[in-house]
């Protein structure tokens, strides 16, 4: 994946089971949301394949790819909250779209997923008149409302106090223990992502250098790898 | 002389007048790949807002919403302009009118201009500054905060949810202010000639009368419809390829309202020279 002459990703290559939580790591800038776009179909690769349930979605119709992207949530890094809707507004959006359930049914559907996040009391708030954290999970609320077979987390927990973290991390764990529903997640956040990582994936100048569970990517012998988790500033990562 | 020929063409002028002659034609180039890019991509997101709209996939309430936003909210100004102009043209056009004998046909004249040119185009050109670049910066805006992506990220098509809203709006709000802009115009010339030249108000609408059909109304107001689509199509467009941040905003709304208003122009004169020349 490319843009212009800059090469982001190359021979890049990760498998995600379904019903799992994924975590992917790798420096600032290093194509870390890139992934999580080309795994919604918002951007196309230059060259190679993104493949959902066997089928290619990058020779798709784009009116398969809508219908596709109803059952993917994205929480964006920077929320992408709807700037003319209140938080509520912008939470029952995609029942309001997707589903045929009542106004009664989806406010409370609204309101229960803004509870979970500590947010209800922003039901009638504008998105300008919330802090950065709570935009955060305002989109993260957004996200997950319509309880989507897979979901991708693009730094949920980034800007977030400790306790919402764990409320956040909670509740991805939740996610996938009822719905059963797969969990791409980009973190930063060690702590929370050996709490709820099945597989971590470190993206390192445009591939994939590290993959496996918690326990095994912890213990790879990849100085690279080693020095990202100690935050160390000697290695042969370049600063 | 061959000699002094190779030493001309080696020489550091003969060089950069060849760079330059390079970078000109390379950025005349660029510059025609660019447009045609532009038509084509504009072609396609219009041809695709239309199919939308034929599968009748639209959202009632926003379009009422954008069809006050862009469409009432502007009749003032459209009233405005279209007033003081009608009165401006009379007011050229009665004196001397009078002094030739010809005060009667003053009305025609008057109302012939404005139901078929200065309605339409003063309105068109009018919402066009208003409305094309408000549409340009608000999906601008959305488009580099994330939130055209967050759209389709959540299975909404930005064209069903945002472009055919202000399309529809547009294409039925135009022709309307132009019947307002027409009326204004008319009565605004009628007045300025009665106190200028004294012109009877009789008279003067029945030189109107006679002058202008039906047709021309008719006419005027097609004109509008395609300029409606014109301003809403070029300000979706500019918005949602905006790039680069609050400053891509900016110059996406200027773009939208220079090529709005040149493509209004040109677009003018063809279909004036087709519906009333050609004919
Ligand atoms: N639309 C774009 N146009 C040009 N370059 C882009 C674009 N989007 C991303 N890039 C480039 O691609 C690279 C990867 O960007 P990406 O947003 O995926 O990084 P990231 O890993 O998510 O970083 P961070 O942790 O800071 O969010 C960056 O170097 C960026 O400059
Ligand atoms: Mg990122």
């Amino acid at each position: 994946m490319s843009f212009g002459e800059r090469v982001v990703l190359q021979n890049c290559s990760l498998e995600v089971p379904e019903g799992s939580i994924i975590c992917i790591i790798g420096l600032s800038g290093a194509g870390k949301s890139t992934i999580l776009r080309l795994l919604d179909g918002l951007l196309l690769p230059n060259s190679g394949h993104v493949y959902l349930h066997q089928h290619d979605i990058c020779h798709i119709r784009e009116s398969q790819l809508i219908e596709m992207r109803t059952k993917i949530g994205f929480a964006f890094q920077f929320a992408a909250l709807f700037d003319s809707m209140t938080v509520g507004e912008n939470v029952s959006l995609p029942l309001r779209e997707h589903t045929t359930l009542t106004e009664k049914e989806i406010h409370e559907i609204a309101m229960h997923t803004l509870d979970s996040v500590g947010l209800a009391h922003t039901y009638h708030n504008m998105p300008s008149e919330l802090s950065g954290g709570m935009l955060k999970r305002a989109g993260f609320a957004r996200a997950v409302v319509t309880n989507p077979e897979m979901v991708l987390y693009d730094e949920p927990t980034t800007g977030v106090d400790p306790i919402v973290t764990h409320l956040l991390t909670d509740t991805i764990k939740r996610l996938r223990k009822e719905l059963n529903s797969t969990a791409v997640v980009i973190s930063h956040d060690l702590q929370s992502i050996y709490m709820m990582a099945d597989y971590v994936a470190m993206l390192f100048e445009g591939a994939i250098i590290a993959y496996g569970t918690v326990e095994e990517v912890r213990k790879s012998t990849n100085p690279i790898v080693q020095q990202f988790l100690q935050g160390s500033e000697v290695g042969p990562i370049p600063l | 002389m061959a000699q002094v020929l190779r030493e001309v063409e080696e020489s550091p002028a003969a060089h950069a007048v060849e760079r330059v002659s390079v970078g000109v034609l390379a950025s005349i180039g660029r510059r025609v790949s660019d447009s045609f890019e532009y038509m084509g991509g504009l072609t396609m997101l219009t041809w695709e807002t239309l199919k939308t709209i034929l599968r009748l996939r639209i959202r009632f309430a926003e379009t009422l919403n954008q069809c006050y936003l862009l469409g009432y909210q502007s009749l003032i100004i459209v009233l405005l302009t279209s007033l003081f102009t009608g009165m401006v043209f009379s007011l050229e056009s009665a004196l001397t009118a009078v002094q030739y004998g010809f005060g009667s046909f003053v009305g025609g004249i008057v109302s012939y201009t404005v139901v078929r040119e200065l309605g339409p185009m003063l309105s068109a050109v009018v919402v066009a500054g208003r409305c094309c670049a408000a549409i340009a910066a608000e999906l601008g805006s959305m488009e580099v905060t994330e939130q055209i992506e967050a759209l389709k990220s959540l299975g909404l098509a930005p064209v069903r949810f945002l472009v055919v809203p202000r399309l529809l709006a547009l294409m039925i709000m135009l022709p309307l202010l132009t019947i307002f802009a027409d009326v204004v115009g008319v009565k605004g010339g009628q007045w300025i000639a009665y106190v200028q030249a004294h012109i009877g108000t009789q008279d003067f609408m029945a030189s109107a009368r006679q002058t202008v059909g039906f047709d021309d109304v008719v006419k005027g107001l097609f004109k509008s419809l395609i300029f409606g689509i014109v301003i809403a199509m070029i300000g979706a467009y500019e918005g949602l390829t905006t790039t680069g941040g609050a400053a891509g905003v900016g110059k996406s709304a200027t773009n939208a309202v220079v090529t709005c208003i040149i493509v209004i122009f040109i677009l003018n004169f063809i279909m004036s020279y087709f519906l009333y020349a050609g004919a």
